[in-house]
């Protein structure tokens, strides 16, 4: 079945509260007809490769305000990478400098996402970059 | 992953979960959920090897605190060392398609466990309270060695019960002054209980609501089901936690009505831990109970519901299959046209199938 609707990990790393961004592009996911496991704030790198291997997700979106995202993205990429997860694509949105972009992109991450993106173009994005999985 | 077969990729992937590969096993559950060739060909091989776990099926209205009661009743299952599967089941969006699964926020304090397995699934247009390949789903877990299996459902409302089918023990939850006695002697939902929790026991109100739900429960069944015993006997199609491994139990003569439940009712403090232990034991003790036979209708029923499920799928391919489409459209025009009237048609499809 080709038409099943993506599966994708919203989930917020590291220690700052914010998750209004994380729980809009949630229910924005979830209106473009995404299936959207949202596990809340302060997770640690295992707990989101855990879910991500549990719920067997095609996406993982990472949404980080705190500035810590140079350690934990690469610790999770890392680690989705350790439990045979590299086909699945992942997002980060937050504040993430320009100049970390590069080093972010080369830890495994695909998209970087920052204030003004609309969830039409997350969306659009998730459709085209991730790969079907049986 | 090499093998494009479907029997291959099956048997790759059952042959992986049940030596403990939790990718495999994560990937046999989406194969499930989304009903594929793989997985009709993994459950041939699995549903044999299941059958041994406690199904317990967890529901109640929308923030009663099912998820945060599964998460507390995990807790105390892993300190006993004993693994514990969870499926985990929210709505899915009627407009869209879409779905926002928010069961784990609960239950993430088991990352480096492995012998804490938890899914999520959309109900993908399935009303009920499940979706229809969460029993699949729960069989899939109990043959890769879950003893218990967890399923939570979506918040229901009064007359959510498919749970009860699809679990060996049901438990129902409520908060307090969700309702007077009138909403317990209702019809539906506390009907299929097998153990009624009272949730939020720190809120005033916890311990009134739980004396009136045992009043109207238990009390009631009690006094209604005047030809049992001095206090009730189980009979084979319910599971009666204080009686059933009693010596009345054998002794009864079965009825073809079926007779309410006595469910034993609990209250918790999920949040605090507080009455998990003891919902555990009530657990544990209507698995035993279960055990000497009385589980045996909810496992029929279950039965029932994926054979007949099957058997619905295949007949409706069978009649779309390319020597008989033109033949099944024509009477489903019939129909439509008033021409021919819906139990002539199934006459005569039955009859095709037969050809």
């Amino acid at each position: 079945m080709t038409d099943r609707p993506l599966k994708v990990l919203i989930a917020k790393p590291g220690l700052d509260g914010h998750d209004r961004g994380a729980k809009v592009l949630a229910r924005g996911l979830r209106d473009e007809g995404f299936e959207v496991v949202y596990t809340g704030l302060r997770q640690t790198p295992e707990m989101v490769a855990t879910a991500a291997l549990q719920e067997d997700v095609d996406v993982v979106g990472l949404s980080i305000l705190s500035g810590a995202h140079m350690t934990l993205v690469p610790r999770v990429t890392k680690l989705l990478r350790e439990e045979g997860l590299d086909d699945v694509l992942v997002v980060v949105g937050g504040i993430i400098p320009d100049d970390d972009a590069a080093e972010l992109r080369a830890a495994g991450v695909a998209g970087i996402f920052g204030p003004g993106t609309t969830i039409a173009e997350v969306a659009e994005f998730l459709r085209t970059s991730a790969r079907p999985r049986a | 992953m090499s093998a494009h077969d479907p029997l291959e990729r099956a048997r790759e992937l059952t042959e992986a979960a049940i030596g403990g590969d939790r990718r495999a096993l994560a990937r046999l559950l989406t194969a499930v959920e989304n009903r594929t060739p793989v997985a009709e060909a993994a459950l041939r091989t699995l549903y044999p090897m299941a059958g041994r776990a406690h199904l317990v099926g967890i529901t109640g209205p929308p923030g009663a605190g099912k998820s945060t009661l599964v998460a507390a009743l995990i807790a105390e299952v892993r300190a006993k060392g004993r693994p514990v599967g969870v499926v985990a089941v929210d709505p899915s969006s009627p407009i869209t398609g879409g779905a926002l699964l928010g069961d784990r926020v609960r239950m993430q304090s088991y990352a480096s466990d492995r012998d804490v397995f938890i899914r999520s699934m959309a109900a993908r247009g399935h009303a009920g309270g499940l979706a229809s390949t969460s029993a699949a789903a729960a069989a899939v877990l109990d043959a890769c060695g879950f003893d218990l299996v967890l399923l939570e459902t979506v918040g229901t409302g009064q007359s959510e019960v498919e749970v009860a089918a699809a679990a060996d023990t049901t438990v129902v939850l409520e908060a307090p002054e969700m309702g007077d006695e009138v909403q317990a002697i209702k019809a539906g939902l506390l009907e299929v209980a097998d153990i009624v929790v009272v949730n939020k026991g720190d809120r005033p109100g916890a311990q009134r609501t739980a004396s009136q739900l045992r009043a109207m429960l238990v009390a009631v069944a009690r006094v209604g089901t005047s030809d049992r015993g001095h206090h009730g006997a189980a009979v084979p199609s319910e599971i009666d936690v204080h009686d059933a491994a009693g010596p009345q139990a054998a002794s009864s003569p079965p009825s073809d009505r079926p007779r309410p439940k006595q469910p034993e009712v609990l209250v918790t403090t999920a949040t605090t831990g507080e009455g998990i232990a003891e919902l555990l034991a009530s657990l544990d003790r209507h698995r035993a109970a279960g055990r000497g036979g009385g589980a045996s209708a909810a496992r029929l029923a279950r039965a029932e519901a994926q054979v007949w499920a099957i058997l619905g799928d295949r007949t409706r391919a069978e009649l779309h299959a390319a020597d008989r489409r033109d033949g099944t459209l024509a009477v489903l025009q019939a129909v439509a046209d008033h021409e021919l009237d819906p139990f002539t048609a199934v006459d005569r499809l039955l009859t095709s199938l037969r050809g």
